[in-house]
């Protein structure tokens, strides 16, 4: 095994590490806190912060990538196979190697083509052939498949259920004193957590927060056990499982929205911040870019710059040592292109905000003490815009996992190699025609991404009712 | 008004420049045309000769900024800056890939895209403000939680997905219109009704929550107070008073993206077979036909800049306080 650190993969935990350094800076600072705690009330916040953190953490096992060593060796040396897998790809290998000859309709055992087959008498027959794994356990699918699938999905759910139940109560026996510090009852956790267990079950947002972990603990379970011995959401023209290929789907949709975010934020940061404070050329100067930036329509602007990093890839293609490298570089170029056209409207905002802050009295105050501009922009503009920040970074999030989709139809999106939502529906809308239709790869599609966009909207909104200043709240009457 | 006119008009000749001289680095520095030859023919096997006439056929065969070989002005117009980029300022787009004038094809098809856009933009202006409205007026009820509820679900569904649902349910299933096509006139109709309704049901989701907010935060403000302490009907209050403050948020919104229907929708022209400007965007992007796609960021950016100067004049005509100076 040799490990494999793509460039989206470092950029991703590099996120993740600036993630838990602020998480772990603003616990120790109570007035960074409030408006946390008020988004930890928040049922509906909670509810989708714990959707997505399911998502995330599919992507981030999808982030970890290795290349296996090939038995045979040459000169010495050990010969590594040019597949890149992820952790993801090891534990979903039945998934994905269990692959199908072409579509298959959902939890069914035949093909969705019909074939020419030798029957025993061997007379030959067009007739729809049996999966080579999905239900193929099973001795006559007509009679048998029905009352199998419920019998399963059953078993998997109780399971389930149970494996949710012990992960609740590991995760609370392991951390009873955190709650206090998350908007819930602090007096309940004086002595062990039973009782604080059973005071907790009386607020609304922990009682919401577990009802709906409970459920997806039973309905993964269900979805898991089916998954062993058939397709959950069939095949697609290749025979590809599209659960395994959905699942996949996550982490492209995740670097894409938060990637981007990360390369931009320097450059809107710096540039809005410096525009509005320093005034003068330097703001006529970043204005003019960010002007010519937002004058060209975005998506012209991204496919002007795919096509031309698309010629720039094909070029150089002995940079890559892999095709995965190569795709994963395509994706992070996009991420940057799609950085380039975004930071504008971020920019103007912090621009704005600047604008009004450096006629406030503290900052006026700061200056009349001497303090250098530079220290001024650090230690009293960038903490007092942050809330700007983080609600467009929030909110952009939806906006770019959807946007993957459309550029990807257009051409000027991922990797055609890269599974992503967005190539996933391309290659699933040509068979809108077929009769009967092959509607689950699409469906699937589209059902991920409308979970995954719900809850980043969802929770993106209670972050933005938290932290915006100009909603009034009298703090403390909750 | 006039001289202000002029001005802005002024300030917005550096700004294209700043533009052309972006796509010009794009499409000329970051690949040479030689690259851009080689992708086009095919990677490995291709002749220096085939690279030169494929270059030749295109004018790209000329220094990039400066011409030393020719005499006088030549020096500057005979390269590809001056023939290539320099000429879009007066609408010169030059030719496409397949031999077609650019300029002329955009204006054939102006028509079919702005026979899409425009009604979708009117009729969702209305239909999104009048949801707003609704919403405000019932705000703080049932109805208003789940028309919020409504519009977040809405938007998160992906613009893809109305197409492709739409056409499925619309056209296969219930037969009602052709799938694709485009015919103008009359006969037109049947065509572009479907991506009309599709364009205006893509919107509301995230169109009406925002008209919402804009509505919500004029609500809170003395001067509706003071209306309805004098006794008018909270529905006047909302139609004559809410409405008309909150005009200046909602055109700085909306006019500037009014030029802009020129250029059509990308994915509503090309799933619908429209032969507008989107689809031909589509096309040119798919066929890596550079001088297409170079000659629609160009457009657009003109007609995003007349768009923010339309804005500035429509303050005027909202707001009396509002002078262009």
């Amino acid at each position: 095994m040799m490990p494999v650190i793509l460039w989206t993969d470092a950029l991703v935990f590099l996120l993740i590490a600036v993630g838990f350094a602020s998480a772990w800076y603003i616990r120790q600072r109570p007035h960074l806190m409030l408006p946390w705690q008020r988004v930890a009330r928040s049922s509906v916040g909670m509810v989708s912060l714990l959707v997505l953190s399911l998502f995330l953490l599919v992507g981030l096992l999808d982030s970890l990538h290795s290349r296996a060593a090939l038995p045979e060796k040459s000169n010495g040396q050990t010969v590594y196979s040019p597949e890149v897998l992820s952790v993801f790809d090891t534990l979903a290998k039945g998934l994905r190697s269990r692959t199908e000859k072409t579509y298959s309709a959902p939890l069914a055992a035949y093909l969705y083509a019909k074939e020419s087959m030798e029957a025993p008498d061997s007379k030959v027959a067009r007739d729809y052939p049996r999966l080579k794994y999905g239900g193929a356990h099973l001795a006559d699918p007509q009679r048998d498949l029905a009352g199998d699938v419920v019998r399963r999905a059953l078993l998997g759910a109780a399971g389930g259920l149970l494996a949710g139940v012990f992960l609740i109560t590991v995760v609370l026996a392991s951390f009873p004193r955190r709650r206090e510090s998350s908007g819930f009852e602090p007096k309940a956790f004086s002595n062990g957590w039973i009782p604080a267990f059973a005071g907790m079950t009386g607020n609304k947002t922990f009682r919401a927060v577990l009802i709906t972990a409970l459920l997806l603990a039973t309905l993964i379970g269900a979805i898991a056990n089916l998954a062993t011995v058939y397709h959950v959401i069939g095949t697609d023209k290749v025979g590809q499982d599209v659960l395994y290929l959905s699942l996949k789907s996550i982490r492209t949709g995740l670097v894409i929205g938060t990637v981007t975010t990360l390369v931009m934020l320097p450059f809107a940061l710096l540039l809005g911040v410096a525009a509005g404070y320093l005034r003068g050329w330097v703001d006529d100067v970043i204005q003019y870019v960010y002007t010519v930036l937002s004058s060209i329509p975005s998506v012209l602007l991204i496919a002007a710059a795919v096509l031309m990093m698309q010629v720039v890839i094909e070029m150089h293609a002995d940079w890559f040592e892999t095709s995965a490298a190569r795709a994963d570089v395509r994706l992070l170029c996009l991420c940057l292109i799609l950085g380039v056209t975004s930071w504008t409207g971020l920019c103007r905002l912090l621009r704005g905000e600047t604008l009004k802050l450096r006629e406030m009295e503290y900052i006026q105050a700061a200056q009349a003490f001497g303090v250098s501009s530079l220290r001024i922009l650090t230690r009293h503009v960038m903490p007092n815009v942050m809330h700007i920040v983080l609600i467009s970074v929030v909110m952009d999030f939806s906006a770019l996992v959807l946007s993957e989709a459309v550029l990807s139809y257009v051409g000027v999106g991922v990797d055609p190699t890269t599974i992503s939502f967005g190539t996933m529906i391309n290659a699933a809308r040509m068979e809108m025609g077929r009769d009967p239709m092959v509607w689950w790869a699409l469906a699937a599609a589209f059902g991920f991404m409308l979970v995954l966009v719900l809850a980043a909207n969802l929770f993106a909104d209670a972050v933005r009712d938290a932290f915006d200043p100009r909603l009034n709240r009298t703090e403390g009457v909750t | 008004m006039i001289a202000y006119l002029i001005r802005r008009i002024l300030y917005a000749i550096p700004i294209l420049i700043g533009v052309n001289l972006l796509t010009f680095a794009l499409f000329f520095v970051v690949n040479t045309p030689d690259d851009m030859a080689r992708m086009q023919l095919g990677i490995k096997r291709v002749t220096p000769d085939a690279i030169e006439k494929w270059k030749q056929q295109r004018g790209y065969d000329k220094p990039l900024l400066l011409n030393s070989a020719a005499s006088g002005a030549g020096k500057i117009t005979d390269t590809i800056f001056w023939r290539k980029s320099a000429s879009m300022f007066v609408f010169d787009f030059g030719y496409s890939d397949d031999g077609r004038n650019i300029s002329r094809e955009i204006q054939t098809r102006m028509m079919p895209s702005l026979a899409i856009a425009l009604p979708t933009f009117l009729i969702g202006l209305v239909v999104y403000v009048s949801f707003a409205l609704l919403l405000t007026l019932f705000r703080g009820t049932a109805l208003d939680i789940a028309g919020v509820a409504l519009c977040v679900l809405l938007m998160s569904v992906s613009g893809l997905f109305y197409i492709i649902g739409g056409q499925f349910v619309v056209s296969k299933l219930w037969h009602l219109v052709p799938i694709s096509g485009y015919d103008g006139g009359m006969g037109g109709f049947k065509f572009v009704a479907l991506p009309i309704l599709i364009g205006v049901a893509g919107g509301v989701g995230s169109s009406s929550r925002w008209y919402r907010t804009i509505f919500l935060e004029e609500i809170g403000k003395d001067y509706v107070r003071t209306a309805r302490a004098k006794g008018l009907s909270e529905l006047r209050v909302l139609f004559r008073h809410v409405l008309k403050n909150a005009m200046i948020p909602i055109l700085t919104g909306v006019v500037v993206v009014i030029p802009l229907l020129f250029m059509g929708s990308l994915l509503t022209e090309s799933f619908f077979g429209i032969p507008g400007l989107g689809s031909y965007t589509i096309d040119a992007i798919n066929a890596q036909d550079f001088g297409v796609v170079r000659a629609m960021v160009f457009l657009g950016s003109v007609l995003y800049i007349v768009g923010l100067i339309l804005t500035d004049v429509s303050y005027t005509m909202v707001d009396p306080r509002v002078r262009l100076q």
